[in-house]
């Protein structure tokens, strides 16, 4: 088989989409590290010279980047335990909300990145979008890919894992299991699920850069 | 079931404005495979109670409804469309490989298209800015490009069968070109730095389908400099 790179960058949630996707699906990767804040390397630059950013996946030598693309040619490629269902109307439902997860994560990492009434007011809007996401996106599905893992749930997987460790050094709480009780079963179930569970970065050293990264955040918006 | 209720049952309903790009690229994919469709125009300004129906999460155009079931994102619906219907030309091809930069480069195109939308509602230094963004960002366009026809665009005959996605996406935000150049007075393409830009796009128009969906140059032109001088009007209210 040829090859397979990973150039990713740790703890990146759109670099922990791809590792799911090839991991759920059994595919073998070399995944090489790149210091994408302080020191691209040329082989980053050379396979994607347009963002300069990871994930991009590599095979047989030809580059792949943005992780909506990259788990698209996945699927197509390594088509066991499939991440769409066949029908038409299904897939468009799950692109759909990976678009959703695209366009909006920003409003869901906001409160991360801000302190105060600025803080405040980015908890509100990622909520309503979380709203949307517990009423019309998972509903009363099990996943919300429906019985298996999907698209959709790698989409938002970050919710399971990052927003915890955002949580413990922010004080903030923007899915409480009362106010959110489907994405909160949701949470569980997917951070459980026997692959996933393997494929998490290590707490404390999340605890440990994310609060680095808060504090340029805060210095970045003085400035 | 009655031929009346087998064609209730494949109606196809676009939902869409005619300024709008994303519509535009919906309608394309649409004609190129010869899928018989209802257009509704929606005012943005006073939206339809179907339109808020069917799109209630973002409550934009383009909805395409098929089947009664609405599916939104201009992207998400042309797959849709080329997943459903199997006449006319394949819109992403079945290399993944392949699939995979058109999908990469049809994605890039909303960037792009906010640095032109950039420069139409500007003047002055912030005009100059976005002018450079859209100079840059078309540059590495068209290099995209040049790595998906390394032999350059193929004749109109080969073309038509072989439209992609990504050609309906560049002729959705390119098409007006020439109107953007009497409003802005600039070129924002040319075929001597844009070379595979514009011969995608004189290839595209040549097909019938498509020709008689291309707006007319006078309304295309009245309706950008309406909305420029709007723009202009709101950045010093």
């Amino acid at each position: 088989m040829a090859q397979v790179t990973l150039l990713g960058a740790w703890p990146s949630p759109f670099v922990y989409r791809v590792i799911w996707a090839l991991k759920l699906k059994g595919v073998d990767y070399e995944y090489v590290e790149e210091d994408i804040l302080y020191n691209k390397s040329e082989r980053l630059l050379k396979y994607n010279p347009v963002h300069k950013m990871v994930p991009v996946l590599v095979h047989a030598g030809k580059p792949i980047a943005e992780s909506a693309v990259i788990l698209e040619y996945i699927e197509e490629t390594w088509p066991q335990n499939p991440l769409l269902p066949k029908d038409p109307h299904g897939r468009a439902l799950a692109r759909f909300w990976t678009k959703f997860g695209e366009d909006k994560n920003p409003a869901l990492f906001g409160f991360l990145r801000t302190e105060g009434e600025q803080q405040v007011k980015a908890t509100k809007e990622g909520q309503e979008q979380l709203r949307i996401l517990e009423e019309q996106g998972l509903g009363d599905k099990k996943f919300f890919g429906g019985d298996e893992i999907g698209m959709a749930d790698l989409e938002f997987g970050w919710l399971a894992w990052w927003l915890e460790v955002w949580s413990e050094i922010t004080g903030v709480t923007l899915i409480e299991a009362e106010s959110f009780p489907r994405l909160h079963a949701w949470i569980q179930r997917f951070k459980e699920f026997p692959t996933i569970k393997e494929t998490l970065p290590d707490r404390s050293a999340m605890l440990t850069h994310y609060k680095d990264r808060r504090a340029t955040f805060l210095a970045l918006a003085k400035s | 079931m009655t031929l009346t209720e087998m064609a209730e049952q494949n109606k196809v309903i676009l939902y869409g404005t005619w300024t709008s790009p994303y519509v535009k690229r919906v309608e394309l994919a649409l004609k190129v495979k010869g899928i018989r469709y209802e257009y509704v125009e929606e005012d943005l300004r006073n939206k339809s109670p179907l339109l808020l129906t069917f799109n209630p999460i973002h409550k934009k155009v383009p909805v395409l409804v098929h089947n009664g079931k609405a599916i939104v994102e201009s992207l998400v619906i042309i797959e849709y469309i080329d997943e459903t219907w199997k006449t006319g030309p394949q819109l992403l091809p079945e290399d993944p490989y392949k699939r995979s930069q058109i999908r990469f480069w049809a994605s890039y195109m909303q960037q792009v298209s906010e640095a032109m939308v950039l420069v139409i509602k500007t003047i002055g230094e912030a005009q100059e800015k976005a002018i450079k963004e859209v100079s840059e960002k078309v540059k590495l366009l068209e290099a995209g490009l040049k790595g998906l026809f390394p032999d350059g665009i193929p004749s109109v005959h080969e073309y038509s069968k072989n439209v992609t996605l990504l050609d309906l996406v560049i002729l959705a935000h390119f098409g007006g070109y020439e109107a953007q150049e009497e409003v802005l007075g600039l070129k924002l393409i040319d075929s001597e730095k844009t070379p595979l830009v514009v011969s995608c796009i004189t290839a595209l128009i040549e097909i019938p389908a498509v020709k008689e969906s291309l707006n007319p140059l006078e309304k295309v032109v009245a309706f950008l400099k309406f909305f420029r001088e709007n723009a202009l009007k709101s950045a010093t209210a």
